[in-house]
Order: structure tokens, then sequence, then C-alpha cells
């Protein structure tokens, strides 16, 4: 196998908030030679932060190896190591970081600790052209409306419980959807919604700029389980309700800041619904409409690689005795030198 | 005459019965299911006038609702004549901006006894009228409420709203602000909201204000 012989620089980015386990590396210049994704898929119910850990220290070495080839270079050709510190769960946090922490003192380079929302944003940003969007970020464990303003990445709207994936996920599971391997619960009630022909009245709550979905998911699982309706409408109007509230969101956010892009991104993003709706609301305010592909939408390192390399740029590594994981750390406390400039 | 646009409601300037009235349109948004958009834009119609009367029980000066449209989800009301308390406050006198905060705040705190949140507290949804009353105006976001959470976060948005609006007096007008509303709520409830307007800062939404509520 050949290596690449340049002078140009690598990042390494370890993404491991959740159930994905992701190696990516990017040159410094934004090419992307290896993104690498491997999911633990449980056997029943949601994501049990211990089991998804497990797999992910399992798959470390492999996955890692698998991104050495794909990308082509040797491991000493990387110049900094890239890894999610935060937001999620503990123990899936840990075991990304620590394969950081040691990946970067063997190679001998500088470590840099990304947050996972801010990652989602920069390589939407990257992969679309975007250059100053709100943006839409919705998945399994996020849900927030955001735009740049002052140094950082500002929250106009999130949820006050559940993420809207996580909606998705429960109710999906809850009417006995089976998940197959490629295939998410989210594909698979939107699938089921595309047949739906009857609107059922389902609590909508926005508040201010906010969103809740617990409320939405209890009356709708209610629903389900009194067996008066089809599925297929049920799925149909959950996702009328829920994008609707997304939407309506994401159209305050853009008549307020009266921005020109509209970027949609995380796992919920591959929805064409909620991509029709969105696209709808951006023409309307005369905003381009700009969808993240699904390689770069769900969790993965390439996104942690990118933004590793923003923040490096920037001299914002990380001493190995401070590099601990941060469960709750909030896209609005980082600081983002690099935009905008 | 269209007066405001916003993301959800769009304001006309009208003549109505040789009137000068507001005319707040909901108009029906395309990205929705026709079902869901009349539910969601006659829910609002409803609602809003409700609360603007309850307001009123209140003590609280609002627009007087003429008629509630419910098909064309439009709701035609007084037009309030005055000035913006965001256009006069940073001209006037250290004396009568403290007068005029100090019932701003007494104000909010007359709608938070009654279980309403405005919602949308800047000082631009506030109407100084000639014979100075303060009329309350875009009751758009609000809801019933009597957590402190919703209280807080209320109040929250009037001290931001005076931080970017009226950055020079910001902490003396706030300061007033709460003087009133401990008027009509009482120093004891005051206090309980302030703990938590600074519980609210800290816990990082804005991440600069959360520095300041650390010194």
């Amino acid at each position: 196998m050949s290596t690449r012989h340049s002078a140009a620089s690598y990042c390494l980015g370890i993404e491991s908030t959740a159930d994905d386990f992701s190696v990516g590396i990017l040159s410094f210049d934004g090419d992307v030679l290896a993104n690498i994704i491997s999911a633990y898929i449980p056997e029943k119910g949601g994501i049990h932060p211990r089991e998804a850990a497990r797999h992910h220290a399992e798959v470390a070495g492999n996955i890692l190896e698998k991104a050495f080839q794909k990308a082509r270079i040797k491991p000493q050709d990387i110049q900094v190591v890239a890894f999610s510190q935060g937001p999620g769960m503990g123990p899936c946090l840990r075991t990304g970081a620590t394969a950081a922490r040691a990946l970067a003192a063997y190679l001998q380079v500088p470590l840099v600790g990304v947050n996972h929302c801010v990652a989602h944003i920069e390589i939407g940003k990257l992969v679309t052209g975007a250059k100053d969007p709100v943006t839409l970020y919705v998945s399994g464990g996020n849900t927030i409306v955001s735009a740049f303003e002052a140094g950082i990445y500002r929250i106009f709207g999130e949820t006050l419980d559940i993420a809207v994936g996580n909606c998705l996920d429960v109710f999906a599971r809850e009417a006995g959807l089976r998940q197959d391997e490629g295939v998410p619960f989210g594909a698979m009630v939107e699938k089921m919604a595309s047949q739906g022909q009857t609107f059922i009245s389902l609590p909508y709550t926005v508040k201010g700029m906010d969103l809740s979905f617990s409320g939405l998911l209890t009356a709708v699982i209610q629903l389900l389980h009194e067996g008066k309706h089809r599925l297929e409408d049920l799925c149909f109007s959950l996702q009328e309700t829920v994008f609707s509230m997304l939407t309506e969101v994401t159209e305050r956010a853009l008549a307020h800041t009266e921005k020109l892009e509209v970027l949609l991104t995380g796992g919920v993003a591959a929805n064409k619904r909620l991509q029709s709706m969105l696209s709808q609301i951006a023409d309307e305010h005369n905003a381009r409409f700009c969808v993240v592909p699904k390689e770069y939408a769900l969790d993965n390192g390439a996104m942690i690689a990118w933004t590793g390399i923003l923040a490096y740029q920037h001299n914002m590594t990380l001493p190995v005795e401070e590099s601990f994981v941060k469960l709750r750390w909030r896209l609005d406390e980082v600081y983002a030198p690099w935009v905008g400039g | 005459m269209l007066i405001k646009k916003g993301a959800e409601a769009s304001l006309y300037l009208e003549e109505w019965h040789n009137r000068k009235v507001i005319m707040k349109r909901r108009l029906p948004k395309k990205y929705r299911v026709p079902e869901l958009d009349k539910e969601i834009r006659s829910y609002r119609t409803i609602h809003e006038p409700q609360i603007i009367h309850r307001a009123k029980a209140a003590g609280v000066p609002t627009p007087t609702i003429f008629m509630v449209d419910i098909a064309e989800a439009t709701i035609v009301m007084e037009f309030i004549n005055g000035k913006q308390v965001k256009q006069v406050l940073d001209d006037f006198s250290a004396e009568e901006r403290r007068h005029l905060c100090c019932l701003i705040g007494n104000l909010i705190g007359r709608l938070h006894n009654r279980g309403i949140i405005h919602g949308d507290l800047t000082t631009s949804n506030m109407i100084l009228t000639p014979r100075g009353r303060v009329v309350f105006v875009d009751f758009g976001l609000s809801e019933h409420s009597i957590e402190l959470e919703t209280r807080g976060v209320d109040l929250h948005l009037m001290k931001t709203a005076f931080q970017s609006t009226h950055y020079k007096y910001a902490k003396e007008s706030f300061g007033m602000v709460m003087e009133g509303y401990a008027e009509a709520r009482g120093n004891e409830a005051a206090k309980h909201v302030l703990e938590k307007i600074r519980e609210i800062e800290k816990r990082g939404r804005y991440v600069s204000e959360r520095k300041e509520a650390e010194v």
C-alpha cells in the first residue's frame, strides 16, 4: 500500500458521545481522508451507556486501523488528536477520551477537546459551503436552533425535555417496529407516515422559542395503545406535529437574525418531510437551504477532526490533566474564535 | 398598512368603523398540513385576547379588543397612542426613569400575581401614553403559569432587554423594576424570583451573564 507524501498536516478525530464510535482523519485544508463509523445496536430498548461504552472499547482499535488504511497515512503523520469531550453519555465519552489521550501521548502530539454540537455545525458548514447559517440540529440526543453571534453559537431555542429523535425512536419502539442494521427508527416512522391520510390532533408545545416533546410523546403512545387509529396515521400526525414545531422555531430565529442560510443537521436531518418544511421557510425569507449529507449529519469522527483543526489553529489545545469529559457541556459555552475571522 | 411582520403574525394599522385600529393577523403557513395550521392559528387567536382580558382584570392596561375573527385568525384591537418605552427611556431624567421602571415592575408583578406570564417582556412591547399610563402589548407568547421558573424566565428576558437596548442604565433600571415588582408581590416573593433569575443566569444559557453572576 502506498502512503501519502506531502507537507500537509492531518488531524485525527474520535467521536464517542453516544451509540456511535467513529474515527475521522482530515487534512488541515478540509480534505476528508477517512470517516469510519461503528454503531452500537442495542438488543432491545434504548442505548445503555455502559453497554455502548463496552462496544466502543471493543471496536476502537479496529476502527482506528481502518481509518489509517483508508486515509493512507501513517500514525506518525498525525499532527493533532481531537476527541468529543461532551456533551454526551459519561461511559461513552470516557472511552473515546481514553483512546484519544493514549494516542496523543504515544504520538507526542497535542490534544484538542471538541464540543460535539459545535462539531456538527462546523462540519455542516464545511461540506455544504454555508458561511453563517441559522442551524437546526436535530438528533436522538439534541434539539437545538442556533446562530452565531459575538463569538459564540447562541442558542435561540432548544428542547425543554427530550430530543426530537428520542421522541420518534421511543414511539417506534412502542409501536413494535424493529430496528434493522442501517435502517434507523426515524426512517421507519417516515415510511409509515408517507402512507398516513388522516391527521390526528396532538399536543403542540412551543414555549416562546423552546420546545417540549414529552407530553406529545405520552399522548401519541396513549392513542397507540387505544388502538383506534391506523399506525400510519399516528406516524403521519406525530411527524407533522413535531416538524411543524421545529420549523416554527427555526423560522422565528431566521426572522430575528435575518441570516441568509438555513443549515439542517443531525440524525433527523435525513427526513425528507422535515427538509421540505425547512426549505419552504428558507425560501420565504430568501435564505439558502442547506442539508448536511447523512455521512456527516450522523455522529462522525470527521466533524471532530475538522473542529479540532479549527481550535488547534487558535492554540486551543488541552493538557491531558485538564482533558476530563464534560457530560453537560452546552453549545453556547464554547468560545469559537475561528468563526468569522 | 403593514407595520410589523413577525414570524408568527403580522400587524396592520387600519381604519375600522372610523377608528384607528391594530389588526393582528396570523397568516396560514404553507409548510403545515391545513388541519394543524387551522388549529394553531385559531387556538392562538382565541388564547391571546383571553389573556389580554385577564391582564386587565389584574390591573394591567392592555389594548381593548374590538373583534375576534377565528376563521380569519384575526384580532382587531385598539391602537394605543403613545411611544414605545424603548424610544423614551434613555432620554428621561434619572427621576423619570426610576418612576417609569418602578411602574413597569409593578405591572409585571400584577400579571404574575394572576398567574400570567407575558413571555416577551421587552421595552418595545410597552407603550407609554401621553397621560403617563404604560400599556402592555403583544401577548402572542404569553401563557398561564404560577411556577417560579417561568416567572424567573419572564423577568430574565426583561433584564436582557435592558442590557441589550438600554445598556447605560441597565443595572439601575432593572433594580427599579424589581422594586416595583416587590411592591406588587411582596418582598418575600420578589426575593425568591430574584434568586431564580440568578440561578437561570448561572445555568449557563448565556455565558457572559454567567460570568457576571459569579462576581
